[in-house]
């Protein structure tokens, strides 16, 4: 390296210090405290102390461990196909050449832009059993017993997926810039060949459109694990919406057992490790890439 | 070159800027020969200007402190950040129940040396009040303002179910029988909805459940401070003081059997659908501040909220009867009371100490208990506190935290997962999936894992614990 090469690499160095230094102290340091944590009965304010894998074994014997894990898969199961296929749907009618097109999209974006407490709070009240409006709308077309949503066991974790709904505003974009590149050559080949709209979707969009699924369900499997912030605002009965993510938080906050949080922690990364190797090796038939 | 040399300097002055602010921190440390005391408090609106209005006196009542005052929400938790960093206010204001919890891991300072030169003891306090301030033997906080809860309930409610207005029940099978009078609801009947006792349901109503409960007697999710203490009323330990939880014990199984019995009375469905229509708690969407409930176990504050959100409300309290025998005649009731701390690591532990033994004299402690419409946790209560005092019910409030029979919740460090695992099971029994001896006996075995788990950790540290409070004096 000659003296002005290694003058621009310090330089550049300097330059993305504030990142660097940020990255160690806020991100690199608590991961790696985290796994020794993990070992350790820690309560935040006095010194740890080691336990080897003890906070890892009272994982197993625990019930409402085992009970976050079912909910939050139960909710991943029932929120996210629900959202990848909505989504795609918004987009295909959003990519339509209608009048105003601009508009409807701003208008399924907005939601996006509205901060996740605000929202959570709006939905409570929509949600109510008693007086919210949608069970008044139920009423309305004849159902005289309509669930009570958050206030019932069995209907709470659907009303959060349906929540989640609201903010898919981000992966319709995502849809929406793929199916720009979707090749018009073969879209026009299929219909020179007499294929319907169906098939046009089914055998051309969707495959060319393959690795942007992928990716929405990669993104959605990461993030559904970690739900939080909604479903700790709007709540759930009888910890029907105890999630794997408010567990930890509150291990680590409420209760402070901080090793136990850290080791939940730990084992959340493993899990959504192997969802995700899970899912690339299950895809591989089905996702195409352009080149391929 | 000069531009490059100016912003060497302009960079170099903003960094070195940017670091004192980091490393000084936000108090200060004096504010001219004035030495700073920050104090955090939970309190906001007009409990936190109250308490501000006692700092600007203290402030202004000498030259050498300035405490600055600073709302903080979850307080608890912020304030458990902040030690652990070592940067903590120099005072907290917590609620008594978090001092077994914070006193445990460290993270209070023990005020017992101090207390002995200021000449502050036992004597001068509630005894129940004074023994919440203290664990494992030593003294770590000094009580503000307290509170016990009482039966308040709507007097027009009661008149308009033909009972007397100014006799409020005196037994708990009154209490149940009176509910039973003031829960209506609405039903259909040939084409027109009617509004009727929930005892005038036919048998046939009842079972096709179509009807909307749209009065409730008292909610059993409703019991003021803790929803899950209603065990007080019927007896319960919940711990026997040492290493032993007591979850399942027959007085706290009787109070989840009364309250599966009430959502078999009212209807689980209906019930839900009752609460669901409400809001949270100590705002204008409760049920009895919306005149849907008759009777409802509340603390002194709830006069603020009346005042507030239902100045119409025609109101009445008493004391919230217990089970057959349980309390000896005494009446019985929940307390609990807010506390300042001085948190470990405190800059200015000293003038701390002085802040919070201000706080102790009693015309501070009645102007600020007269202000929040609570009262005070001092045994001597000044001629004039009752007569000039805004709250019309608090000479019932202080009886009743004198009650022999008066309880605190369990001295646990681990009491709000212990009470967080009592809300789950009430909710299950409420809902009538559980069994009430079997819900109880699950949160039995849970919390005492978890008791178990922290026992451990005070054997292997307690009595170096011990050892460093038995010597800390800063006094």
């Amino acid at each position: 390296m000659t003296p002005g090469e290694r003058r621009r690499t310090w330089a550049g160095l300097a330059f993305v210090s504030p990142w660097l230094v940020g990255f160690a102290v806020f991100t690199l340091y608590p991961v790696c405290a985290s796994i020794y944590y993990s070992f350790c009965d820690y309560d935040v304010l006095s010194p740890p102390v080691w336990v080897g894998t003890l906070n890892y074994s009272d994982m197993a014997t625990d019930n409402v461990f085992w009970l976050s894990v079912y909910n939050t898969l139960v909710f991943n199961l029932i929120a996210l196909p629900l959202s990848l296929v909505s989504a795609l749907a918004l987009a295909l009618l959003l990519n339509q050449p209608v009048r105003f097109q601009g508009v409807f999209r701003a208008i399924y974006y907005l939601p996006s832009l509205v901060p996740a407490v605000a929202g959570a709070m709006v939905w409570l009240w929509i949600l109510n059993g008693r007086h919210g409006i949608l069970n008044q709308a139920l009423m309305a077309v004849g159902i005289s017993r309509p669930p009570l949503w958050l206030d019932d066991p069995d209907w709470a974790k659907p009303s959060l997926a349906l929540v989640s709904l609201w903010g898919c505003g981000n992966t319709v974009v995502i849809y929406l810039a793929a199916l720009q590149g979707v090749p018009r050559s073969l879209l026009e080949a299929a219909m020179i060949d007499g294929a319907s709209a169906w098939r046009r979707l089914v055998h051309v969009t969707l495959p060319a459109i393959s690795p942007v699924i992928y990716f929405n369900l990669l993104i959605g499997i990461i993030g559904g694990l970690q739900v939080f912030t909604t479903a700790i605002i709007m709540g759930g009965a009888e910890r029907s919406t105890l999630f794997y993510a408010i567990y930890i938080y509150y291990n680590a906050f409420e209760y402070r057992h901080m090793g136990y949080a850290s080791a939940m922690a730990w084992i959340l990364c493993l899990l959504i490790m192997a969802l995700t190797w899970l899912a690339s090796r299950a895809s591989r038939g089905f996702v195409h890439y352009q080149g391929d | 070159m000069p531009g490059s040399f100016t912003r060497r300097v302009l960079l170099a002055g903003a960094l070195a800027a940017g670091l004192g602010g980091c490393a000084r921190g936000p108090d200060g440390g004096a504010k001219g020969s004035r030495v700073v005391v920050n104090y955090w408090e939970k309190w906001s609106g007009f409990e936190a200007d109250s308490m501000q209005q006692v700092v600007d006196d203290f402030n202004g009542s000498q030259d050498r402190i300035e405490v600055r005052f600073l709302s903080v929400s979850q307080v608890d938790i912020k304030l458990l950040l902040a030690t652990s960093s070592g940067h903590p206010p120099d005072v907290a204001g917590l609620w008594s129940d978090n001092i077994p919890d914070f006193s445990e891991k460290g993270a209070l300072t023990p005020l017992d040396a101090g207390l002995a030169k200021a000449g502050i003891g036992a004597e001068r306090y509630i005894p129940l009040f004074w023994e919440m301030c203290r664990h494992r033997g030593f003294t770590w906080g000094l009580p503000t303002t307290p509170g016990c809860v009482a039966l308040f309930y709507n007097k027009k409610l009661f008149r308009a179910a033909g009972l007397d207005p100014e006799r409020p029940p005196r037994t708990f099978s009154e209490f149940e029988s009176m509910s039973r009078r003031l829960t209506l609801v609405e039903v259909e009947r040939s084409g027109r909805v009617v509004r009727v006792p929930l005892d005038d349901l036919t048998a046939g109503e009842r079972a096709a459940r179509r009807y909307t409960l749209v009065q409730v007697g008292h909610l059993p999710q409703d019991a003021g401070m803790f929803l899950s203490c209603w065990g007080c009323w019927f007896g319960a330990r919940y711990f026997d003081g040492d290493r032993r939880i007591e979850a399942a014990d027959a007085g706290n199984v009787a109070a989840y059997e009364w309250m599966a019995g009430a959502a078999r009375s009212y209807g689980v469905d209906a019930m839900k659908n009752f609460v669901s229509g409400f809001g949270v708690s100590q705002s204008a969407q409760t049920p009895f501040l919306g005149g849907a409930e008759a009777m409802v176990v509340q603390g002194p504050w709830m006069t603020n909220f009346i005042r507030r959100y239902a100045p119409g409300l025609e109101w009445g309290v008493a004391a919230c009867p217990a089970a057959d025998g349980v309390g000896d005649g005494h009446p019985v009731t929940l307390a609990q009371t807010d506390v300042v701390v001085i948190p470990r690591g405190a800059r200015h532990p000293r003038e701390a100490f002085e802040f919070i033994c201000y706080l102790q004299r009693r015309e501070v402690a009645e102007r600020l208990a007269r202000s929040q419409q609570k009262f005070t946790a001092l045994r001597d209560v000044s001629p004039g506190f009752l007569r000039d005092h805004p709250n019309p019910a608090i000479g019932l409030f202080i009886e009743l935290a004198r009650s022999p029979a008066a309880r605190a919740v369990p001295r646990l460090s681990i009491w709000h997962e212990y009470d967080a695992e009592l809300s789950v099971a009430r909710e299950r029994v409420l809902s009538l999936r559980e069994a009430p001896a079997e819900a109880l006996a699950q949160v039995q075995q849970r919390i005492q894992w978890r008791l178990d788990r922290v026992m451990r950790r005070w054997d292997a540290v307690g009595a170096k614990r011990i050892a460093e409070w038995k010597a800390y004096d800063a006094w």
